[in-house]
């Protein structure tokens, strides 16, 4: 038998057989999720399908966070037909305040390494990051896992990507994403599963390994896993069945030469549309953003307090920040780093998806330019079609923040 | 679900995302007529008034990549467009459609202009252009999405079924 890339080995786990990429196959499945955007859709099928409990309620997960708390009457009703159903089928729910679907589902280890885990929402992906096969699904194909515990799927040929050397300070995890979203383009990796791996992926922390699997899908990718080379987490894990054989067959290799590597952003209207910070210096801001599943972690707020320590934020610029959970919020807290942000200028959002999917909670100006740590800068994403935005690191996005344009942050911190 | 129907086609070109087929902000609803009143505005405000029952979109490449929103294809499918055609999806949006009984089929070549008269027939898997009498053959699909498209969607299947049929795959 041929070696088997890690998604191979992970479903054909799941599907009680050993399948190979091109394979369709149905299999079961460890846990879900959904979100206010997705979970109302969800219900409605599953009541639909004459579903009375989802088929494992411990391991169905609800999480009110991409309009939270409620901006009007109509959402705060689709709120409480979530609560609803998880007071009556036993369903996990985290209710408002809690933080993002995505990290809560790996900070609350609701997900491991090895296990196949569907969520109603693309970002799903991040759980690669400690080699979880895990992708995004509509709200009626996560209804039908709710109801029979099982899903169909075509196993994915997988893209090999190894980036080499060392990143330079000041470039992060989030440069190599969306480096990689630039190389691989949007739709490079469709239908096709990515590896991630090589000696720059190796000293990153799970929080920095969340970034990069989150972009996954900004590439089409159905899953994005990290190979677990120096993956801490804090239990035992088989490091061998999210490994690939030595003998697994991709469908390309790349390389990337993390050495090389400048921080990147992205310019609207896509996420592939990333240049050297370089072409953009000098592009002047209205607004900054740090936060959401990508880059709203403990490292990052240190990475934005690191630049804003003893600064302030440029006359005219609005600086949101919103920490990805209460849990990150409070760590954040305790250690100094939201003091000093706020010092700085920073305004604080509730944990949740703040203004990333346009909803509530900041939504820019027409003509403004928001300089941003999301994933995604389509047309309108913000909800404002006449806004322009960029995607960066936190770092960088500090930096802008600070000069009211876009800078290469060592001129901040030399300054 | 009719094997056989025909539209006039709008064309529409690459990597049209969820958010421009129905913008965040309008998806947190049951209601779906909110979601039809605002499908495609960002990309063509006009699209709702020209978009007549049973119209066609034609579109390039990674058509609804982005979000997993099934609100997607379900305003497209509530404003009254009866099939998607593009040269190749984004797959979450590929098996949204299916699953809630919107046909989308892959065709690399189709040649159309907006206006044009698109017939489609899914028992054969053809696209037709009648309007410059050409013919193209739609990238054939796995037997489960043919059994759930026959059944109306995903919801109706499995009320009936039960649960998947291995056979089909
Ligand atoms: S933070 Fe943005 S990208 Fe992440 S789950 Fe929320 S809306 Fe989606």
């Amino acid at each position: 038998m041929p070696g088997q890339t890690v998604i191979e080995k992970i479903i054909s786990r799941h599907a009680g057989k050993s399948v190979a990429a091109g394979d369709l196959t149905i299999i079961d499945v460890d846990a879900v999720m959904m979100t206010d955007t997705t979970a109302p859709l969800a219900i409605k099928a599953f009541r639909g399908m004459n579903g009375d409990k989802p088929w494992n309620p411990e391991r169905t997960h609800l999480v009110i966070d991409h309009a939270s708390p409620a901006p009007n009457e109509r959402i705060a009703r689709l709120h409480d037909l979530m609560r609803e159903f998880a007071a009556d089928t036993g369903a996990v729910l985290y209710d408002v305040g809690r933080g993002i679907c995505h990290q809560l589902m790996i900070e609350e280890d609701r997900v491991r390494p090895g296990e196949a885990f569907f969520g109603a929402d693309s970002h799903t992906c991040t759980y690669g990051a400690l080699g979880a096969f895990a992708t995004g699904v509509g709200s009626t194909d996560l209804a039908a896992i709710m109801l029979t515990g099982k899903t169909w799927l075509k196993v994915p040929k997988t893209i090999r990507l190894e980036v080499t050397g060392r990143i330079n300070p000041g470039v992060e995890a989030k440069d190599l994403a969306l480096g990689m979203v630039g190389t691989l383009g949007f739709a490079g990796a469709t239908y096709q599963a990515v590896e991630v791996c090589g000696e720059a992926i190796v000293p990153m922390s799970l929080d920095e390994r969340m970034t990069i699997a989150n972009l996954g899908i900004e590439m089409g990718a159905k899953a994005l896993l990290i190979h677990p080379d120096g993956l801490e987490l804090p239990y035992e894990f088989d490091a061998a069945a999210i490994s690939p054989d030595p003998d697994a067959a991709y469908v390309r290799e790349l390389t990337m030469d993390g050495s090389a590597l400048r921080p990147q952003i992205s310019c609207p209207p896509r996420p592939d549309a990333t240049v050297d910070i370089d072409e953009l210096v000098g592009t002047e801001i209205d607004v900054a953003f740090i936060g959401t599943c990508v880059n709203g972690r403990l490292r990052d707020l240190h990475a934005a307090a690191e630049i804003l320590k003893g600064k302030r934020v440029a006359p005219g610029v609005r600086l949101m920040v919103s920490a990805a959970s209460q849990k990150v919020f409070l760590d954040a807290t305790n250690d100094g780093t939201i003091a000093t942000l706020i010092e700085a200028g920073a305004t604080f959002l509730p944990s949740g998806c703040g203004p990333c999917v346009g909803t509530h909670l900041g939504v820019p100006g027409d003509g403004e330019v928001v300089v941003s740590t999301a994933n995604r800068n389509f047309r309108g994403r913000m909800g404002n079609p006449e806004a322009n935005v960029y995607l960066a690191s936190p770092t960088v996005v500090a930096s802008a923040a600070v000069a009211g344009k876009i800078v290469d942050p060592i001129e901040v911190v030399e300054e | 679900m009719e094997s056989r129907f025909s539209g006039n086609a709008h064309v529409y070109g690459d990597d049209i995302d969820t958010d421009r087929i129905i913008a965040g902000k309008y998806t947190k609803t049951l209601n779906l007529q909110d979601l039809a009143d605002h499908v495609l505005e960002d990309l063509d405000v006009d699209f709702r008034s020209k978009l007549q029952k049973g119209d066609i979109l034609v579109a390039g490449t990674n058509f609804g990549c982005g979000s997993s929103r099934e609100q997607a294809p379900l305003a497209l499918k509530v404003a009254g467009v009866s099939a998607v055609v593009a040269t190749y999806f984004a797959r979450i949006f590929f098996r949204n459609a299916i699953n809630i009984g919107m046909p989308v089929l892959e065709v690399p070549d189709l040649e159309a202009e907006t206006g044009d008269e698109i017939e489609i027939d899914l028992k054969a898997g053809s696209v037709k252009n009648l309007t410059r009498g050409s013919e193209y053959k739609a990238a054939a699909m796995p037997q489960v999405m043919i059994d759930i498209l026959d059944q109306g969607g995903l919801v109706s299947y499995l009320k009936k079924n039960g649960t998947y049929d291995a056979s089909a795959l």
